[in-house]
């Protein structure tokens, strides 16, 4: 873009600008370095500086009750990641789509309320849902199915979000040439439409799994007795005050998550170049 | 199997009548039947059993059929004591408030944020954006565990508000009870909310924000706009989807958050998620918990709708 005249780049406009959002992030990303730091401190309370250790650390390894909360927890999170792919990716081609059928207002508002519906609303009523089966049909016992359930809800309508986005922003030019060429609905989808949607589909898992790792409140109200997830645990004891043992767990978390999350983003958007790339190239040819 | 085969089977699949006819219904169906079953269904249920008498451990049907009559049994009583209750009132009333505060604060801070964001440099966007996004992803309840930390006598932050001096003012509005004792005061519980809330504001307005015809800011500068009236009359009205989906995504969440009031808010901070919560954990009302809930959804409907709207309305613009 190519300004006659420049529109406000006062300096104060640009210092401005730097200062805020400078200030901004500093505020988002002080949570995060404060637990950082304190989960390698000796000293038990939070506030005082004790001098470096490991000690939380170590005593992780030992914590049954943490551990087995976090493998739980992996499990749900990883099904939850499949489920809402496969749901999203339904949800979402059919938004896309198909613009006309019976019900198509009522449906899209109900793929979009689980992002904004308080979680104890969702929690509450699909519980007494689940119960009002069980007490019919004799099943699901309450554990990692009904959590599943539950954290797959919200979930899809994160996916749904993110496939459809990337389904609109396809062209549409490259599923008429595979009909042209004979492809069936179905080849297109596999064939066409499946392989440009992957990145969209590895970002929904990555969201969503890492969402269902984090669920605090569904979790509560759909678990059962011996199924109590991590972040159930973490928070039974965050509630009683500051711990550093949970200090040092949250670090090995965000450390984690961070770097996935990083790492997985990098991926996508090498991907994306190259197909990009290759696109312009069989264009041009 | 070879390529023809797979083709060959892809034809019988088509051809096959059932397939023709119901493709399509089948790929609605399922999501649909889906989202009836688990979404829409247990609201039904929680109105049912809101309105239900405890028969024993069960709720009793509410239509009966006795010899010739039919009988229909309503049970009112726990709208009513909602009604009545003023602590009911007083909750709901106040968790709107917080909510309402909540994302005017987001607002103030996130509009800056995305609009500076939007006008950086492109090749530092992606990152910026990935920044945002990072606290999002990385555990929400670990981060609002950390500012009890923060704000506890002698946390970082507590010494900077002190510093500056802030905590008469918080003191003065009536935020905090007592100098320097900031956890478990509306103002913590503020502070908790705004700090989640805010990537929820920003990506949607930094979304419109970036997509925005700058060469509208041209035309207005030439016909003699200062860059103030050229922002406030054309930037901030183009926003408005973003300024609407961001606010929603704020609001209706804040309005029934349960986990920020636990561990960041105290006795003074009445939130209706809490007390939904103790309704059916501790208290194991379930009608009760049940029609607090539906006063939830019904005061959320309308801002709901909203979202859904301006939700559409921004995906048919892209397509």
């Amino acid at each position: 873009m190519s300004a006659r005249r420049p529109l406000v780049p006062t300096r104060y406009y640009k210092l401005f600008g730097r200062g805020w959002i400078g200030a901004a992030f500093v505020f988002l990303y002080l949570p995060i370095v404060a637990l950082v730091l304190f989960s390698f401190n000796d000293s038990p309370l939070p506030v005082v500086w004790g001098g470096a250790s490991l000690r939380w650390y170590r005593g992780l390894l030992q914590d049954e009750e943490l551990l087995e909360g976090l493998w739980l927890s992996l499990r749900i999170a990883f099904y939850t990641g499949i489920g809402s792919i496969v749901l999203g990716t339904l949800a979402a081609f059919t938004l896309v789509k198909y613009r006309r059928f019976l019900g198509r207002t009522m449906f899209s508002g109900m793929v979009n309320a689980p992002l904004v519906m308080p979680e104890v609303i969702i929690g509450l009523s699909l519980l007494f849902m689940l119960v009002t089966m069980q007490r019919w049909l004799g099943f699901p016992e309450r554990g990692l199915l009904t959590i599943w359930l539950g954290h797959l809800l919200v979930g899809m309508a994160y996916a749904t979000v993110v496939i459809q986005a990337r389904l609109q922003d396809l062209n549409p030019e490259l599923e008429e040439a595979a009909t042209d060429l004979g492809a069936r609905p179905i080849q297109v989808f596999f064939l066409v439409t499946l392989p440009l949607i992957v990145p969209s589909l590895l970002s929904s898992f990555l969201l969503t799994f890492t969402l269902s790792l984090d669920d605090v409140v569904l979790s509560a109200f759909l678990s059962g007795p011996g199924a109590t997830t991590m972040p159930l645990v973490i928070f039974s004891r965050a509630r009683l005050g500051m711990r550093p043992d949970i200090n040092a767990a949250a670090t090995i978390i965000i450390g984690v998550v961070s770097m996935g999350v990083v790492a997985g983003s990098l991926l996508i958007s090498r991907a994306e170049r190259r197909r990009a790339a290759e696109m312009a190239a069989a264009q041009r040819a | 199997m070879s390529r023809p085969l797979v083709a060959s089977f892809f034809d019988r699949v088509h051809a096959h009548p059932l397939f023709r006819r119901h493709s399509r219904k089948a790929v609605i169906a399922l999501p649909y039947a889906w989202l009836l079953v688990f979404f829409l269904l247990p609201f039904l249920i929680i109105l049912k059993i809101s309105v239900s008498e405890t028969q024993e451990v069960l709720f009793a049907p509410l239509i009966r059929v006795e010899d010739t009559s039919v009988h229909l049994s309503v049970r009112l009583g726990n709208y009513l004591a909602i009604a009545t209750d003023s602590l009911y009132y007083k909750t709901y009333v106040a968790s709107l408030k917080y909510a309402a505060v909540t994302t005017l604060w987001c607002l103030f801070i996130g509009y800056p944020f995305a609009y500076f964001m939007a006008r950086a440099r492109p090749s530092l966007q992606p990152a910026l954006v990935m920044m945002v996004m990072l606290p999002f992803w990385t555990s929400f309840l670990l981060r609002v565990y950390a500012w009890k930390g923060l704000l506890m006598e002698d946390g970082w932050a507590a010494r900077l508000l002190v510093a500056l001096h802030l905590d008469d003012l918080l003191l003065r509005l009536d935020l905090i009870s007592a100098p320097g004792k900031f956890m478990n005061t509306p103002f913590s519980l503020a502070v908790g909310m705004v700090y989640t809330y805010l990537p929820f504001m920003v990506l949607p307005l930094y979304a419109t924000l970036s997509k925005m015809d700058l060469r509208l800011l041209e035309a207005a500068a030439d016909l003699g706009a200062t860059p103030w009236v050229g922002f406030w009359k054309i930037t901030v009205p183009l926003s408005k989807a973003g300024i609407i989906a961001g606010s929603m995504l704020v609001f209706i969440p804040c309005i029934g958050e349960f986990v920020i009031p636990e561990l960041l808010g105290g006795p003074r901070t009445l939130m209706i998620g809490r007390v939904l919560w103790d309704e059916f954990f501790s208290n194991q009302d379930w009608p009760r918990a049940s029609s607090v809930a539906v006063v939830v959804i019904l005061i959320i409907i309308v801002p709901l709708a909203l979202f859904n709207r301006y939700q559409a309305e921004a995906k048919e613009a892209r397509a």
